[in-house]
């Protein structure tokens, strides 16, 4: 286990996330989850888009691809293709992941590279203040969603499964022990690997509390098989008791990165074979 | 009596399906490897069978290398070929095919090939196209020798018999068309070179590919677009020799921000679409000018807007590409016209923005990338793969100040320090910031760049003597070779041509040549883009543009008569 510490941005660093936010706990999760894995700041590169969760990478201390609204896991993607040596984590809110980024969202778990997705899933939008989200109850009222939500919800965990997500969990924010150790998994599995973190917003979500998510979770037991994959579907789609834990996982799918390159050489070591386009340009005669 | 001399025009014309690429990639491989100069383009319909299109294939004793409308001989395979191509067929085309399948017009000559016979007597219609090949060889005169060597290296792996039989198609097929040309009194004379059968045949697609290959890329993720998915297949074909990584996306967002992240981890890689799959990439494109991370995009134009005409060709993205992205960034724009030019510009392209950590463009049309020609293998030039990532230490600092606007860029895992790229304004560390003195810093910090990279432009390629030329004739992409054939044919040493490789920035040594110069610009739009970028770029006054944007290239005969009308 390395200095968790190491991960400590200086404490005079401004930090834009509100007091009490559910965003503050998931950092310590993180840099926790990667120091007692030994995975140095140096070997972690963390993929965020746009909103108050995707600021993540700013407070603390790894390489990070800050980039557009609802694109974390198109870089990611294709860090983790270029050099299958780094960690990379992609981690931003509900409405990034699902909404902005749904497209992305569905085919990245198609190619399944060995990345951790950590989703905040606070139900609203926090940044754009108070607007709906994929994941906002049926009801919810807000400043545009005047008379309550009218869309479905969004089921991150059931729409994975089906996509065939080798790795899917859910935790919550107010559990710092039992999360870490999920996320800890999450990073562990070969694979791609979602993680939806319930996280409350105590500006703009005044149903999806602390209080309520306590009061509407649980945990899976040690019983629960995390290979079969119709017990899990059938947990994800109860959405009157909230399950956390791992609800599947599928061990020795090959990786994107297996599949479509060689080995795991860093691109940017890689030189051109002269000889071979010498040959190639040879053969258009 | 119809004699052709050291230029011939053929045309291949028919459905879909038919097989008419296979008789023009035979056709134009056993001239080429005979030392004739070839040149062939090709135009069809956006659907997968039916429809009615055609290639041109140009034999000639000097090189050209430009679209004409004259057909001298015209290889009708379906009844819709003479409609389509009606106002192209002139009393002095020679127009062959199947007669009873392709005209029941008696007053159209039409030089019987029974095609369907040959096919009974060889057992299989698969063979028409070998068929056809061997007449059109038996009329030009060429040497059957060479086509049956293609046809055995061809058709090797598929088996003796197959070789046997194509060969025995190719005889069959070179005996008629030897007997037509006498008894249709055809004569041709084009002077064959043992230099031209050592060139390369290289189309745009193929030589834009090869480039990509030489800069040393190693990655692409892009969705198919026609007709920029050549350079994906190209690269798809060629990436486990080449160790390169292919991803298809899921859209055009999420291939420009895998290119960007791809560059970010030391990667270098190239996203290819066109214009309408380049329209959602306009985020990426800001994204890279933001975060200095570099990006090379081709964009293979097609006239638009929205769907357009999906199958032809234009150059009316210019400013689409000029503009792309919003904010104020640096960027750099090619445009290559010849097979070799695609080759340097695609390696140029890869220097300039791994050099500046920018995105640079390569832009070309349905016209240049489908084009096939003769290339002499030196002119294929190698430009040394600088490496301009740095080893990060302890304090590494993304976006530290630099004189020239570039600071180091390093990678993550490589040295010991650590790499942050945002998208949001931010400080040296690329952190977050709404600090105006340091935005003012970084943003004249990437502006800088613009700087060095003006310097470092291409100058236009000169067509005949531009600094006695009164009146200069401007182009851009893949309009050099029609009009550096078309101020041949005008033949006046007042009248020169500048083809500009590189249309973003211009070089400022650029803006002398146009100097007490007469302006006219030709191009591929409506709205004379890159004329209007040339004024506000170089302030001078163009003179005079001729314009096209029906969809089809340009051809020499509307070129002469347009640049004479001119003068």
């Amino acid at each position: 286990m390395i200095d968790k510490k190491l991960f400590d941005m200086p404490a005079s660093t401004d930090m834009a996330w509100c007091p009490g936010c559910g965003n503050f706990p998931i950092l310590n999760i993180v840099k926790t989850a990667l120091a007692e894995l030994d995975i140095t700041p140096n070997e972690t590169v963390i993929c965020s888009g746009i909103g108050q969760a995707a600021k993540t990478p700013h407070y603390l201390r790894v390489n990070y691809f800050n980039g557009l609204h609802g694109r974390a896991l198109s870089p990611a993607t294709a860090i983790k293709l270029a050099n299958p040596k780094l960690t990379v984590i992609a981690e931003s809110g509900d409405g990034d992941t699902y909404g902005e980024g749904g497209n992305h969202f569905m085919h990245t778990i198609r190619r399944n590279p060995d990345i951790t997705n950590i989703v905040h899933d606070n139900m609203i939008y926090g940044l754009t203040k108070g607007q709906a989200s994929p994941t906002s109850e049926k009801g919810l009222k807000t400043p545009v969603q005047v008379n309550g939500v009218v869309l479905e919800q969004f089921n991150p965990l059931a729409v994975a499964l089906s996509l065939g997500a080798t790795f899917v969990a859910r935790a919550f924010a107010g559990d710092i022990v039992q999360t870490k150790e999920i996320i800890k998994a999450a990073i562990r599995h070969k694979g791609y690997a979602l993680v939806d973190v319930f996280q409350p917003c105590v500006v703009f979500n005044k149903q999806n509390t602390y209080q309520w998510f306590k009061a509407n979770s649980y945990y899976l037991d040690e019983a629960h098989d995390k290979t079969e994959k119709m017990k899990a579907l059938e947990i994800a789609f109860d959405t009157s008791r909230l399950a956390l834990g791992v609800l599947y996982q599928e061990e020795n799918r090959p990786t994107y990165e297996s599949l479509i390159r060689e080995g795991d050489k860093p691109l940017y070591r890689a030189m051109l074979n002269k000889q071979k386009l010498q040959n190639l340009i040879t053969s258009y005669r | 009596m119809k004699r052709f001399s050291g230029d011939i025009s053929l045309v291949l014309g028919g459905a879909a399906g038919q097989g008419i690429q296979t008789v023009e990639a035979q056709l134009v491989a056993v001239l080429k490897r005979e030392g004739y100069n070839v040149f062939a383009c090709k135009e069809y319909m956006s659907r997968i069978r039916g429809g009615s299109n055609s290639t041109e294939i140009r034999i000639t004793q000097k090189k050209k290398a430009a679209y004409v409308e004259r057909i001298d001989l015209l290889f009708a395979l379906d009844k819709d070929v003479i409609p389509h191509l009606s106002s192209r067929i002139s009393s002095h085309t020679v127009i062959l095919g199947e007669k009873e399948k392709i005209s029941k017009d008696k007053a159209t000559h039409i030089v019987d090939i029974p095609f369907t016979r040959f096919a009974t007597e060889l057992g299989n219609p698969i063979f028409t196209s070998t068929v056809a090949v061997g007449v059109a060889l038996g009329i030009l005169q060429a040497d059957e020798k060479v086509f049956e060597e293609y046809l055995r290296e061809h058709f090797t792996r598929k088996g003796e018999e197959i070789v046997q039989k194509n060969i025995e198609a190719a005889q069959k097929g070179y005996a008629f068309g030897k007997h037509l040309a006498y008894s249709e009194g055809i004569e041709v004379n084009i002077t064959k070179s043992e230099l031209t059968s050592e060139e390369l045949l290289l189309s745009g697609d193929a030589a834009l590919g090869l480039g990509v290959l030489a800069a040393g890329c190693n990655y692409i993720s892009s969705y198919p677009m026609s007709p920029g998915t050549g350079l994906l297949t190209f690269l798809a074909e060629n990436g486990k020799d080449f160790g390169i990584v292919v991803d298809q996306a899921e859209d055009e967002i999420a291939a420009i921000n895998q290119g960007i992240g791809a560059w970010y981890a030391g990667a270098r890689a190239i996203i290819t679409t066109s214009g309408g799959g380049f329209d959602l990439m306009t985020e990426g494109v800001s994204l890279s000018g933001m975060i200095e991370t570099p990006i090379v995009v081709h964009i293979g134009q097609r006239p638009g807007p929205a769907t357009g005409l999906p199958t032809r060709t234009e150059q009316a993205d210019l400013n689409l590409v000029l503009y792309a992205g919003h904010g104020e960034f640096p960027r750099a724009i090619f445009a290559p016209g010849t097979p070799e030019e695609a080759f340097k510009t695609a390696q140029q392209a890869f220097l300039m923005a791994d050099k500046y950590q920018i995105p640079v463009f390569i832009l070309t049309d349905q016209y240049f990338l489908d084009s096939v020609r003769s290339v002499p293998r030196e002119k294929l030039e190698f430009l040394k793969i600088e490496n301009f990532i740095t080893e990060t230490e302890e304090n590494y600092r993304r976006y530290a100040s630099a004189k020239d606007g570039i600071s180091p860029r390093g990678i993550p895992g490589y040295g010991k320090g650590l790499v942050g790229v945002d998208s949001d304004e931010h400080d040296e560390e690329a952190h977050i910031t709404e600090c105006k003195e340091v935005r003012i810093h970084m943003h004249e910090k990437r502006m800088k760049k613009m700087e060095g990279l003006r310097d470092d432009a291409l100058m236009p390629t000169e067509i005949g003597l531009t600094k006695e030329a009164d009146t200069i004739v401007v182009s851009w992409g893949s309009n050099y070779s029609v009009v550096s054939e078309a101020l041949q044919i005008i033949g006046k040493e007042d009248v020169a041509g500048l083809h500009f490789h590189q249309v973003f920035p211009l070089p400022e040594k650029g803006k002398k040549l146009f100097a007490r110069k007469k302006i006219i610009v030709l191009e591929n739009n409506h709205g004379g883009q890159f004329s209007a970028l040339l004024t506000s770029q170089y302030g001078v006054k163009v003179g005079g543009t001729i314009l096209k944007y029906d969809g089809d290239p340009f051809s020499v005969e509307e070129t002469v008569k347009k640049i004479k009308a001119l003068l």
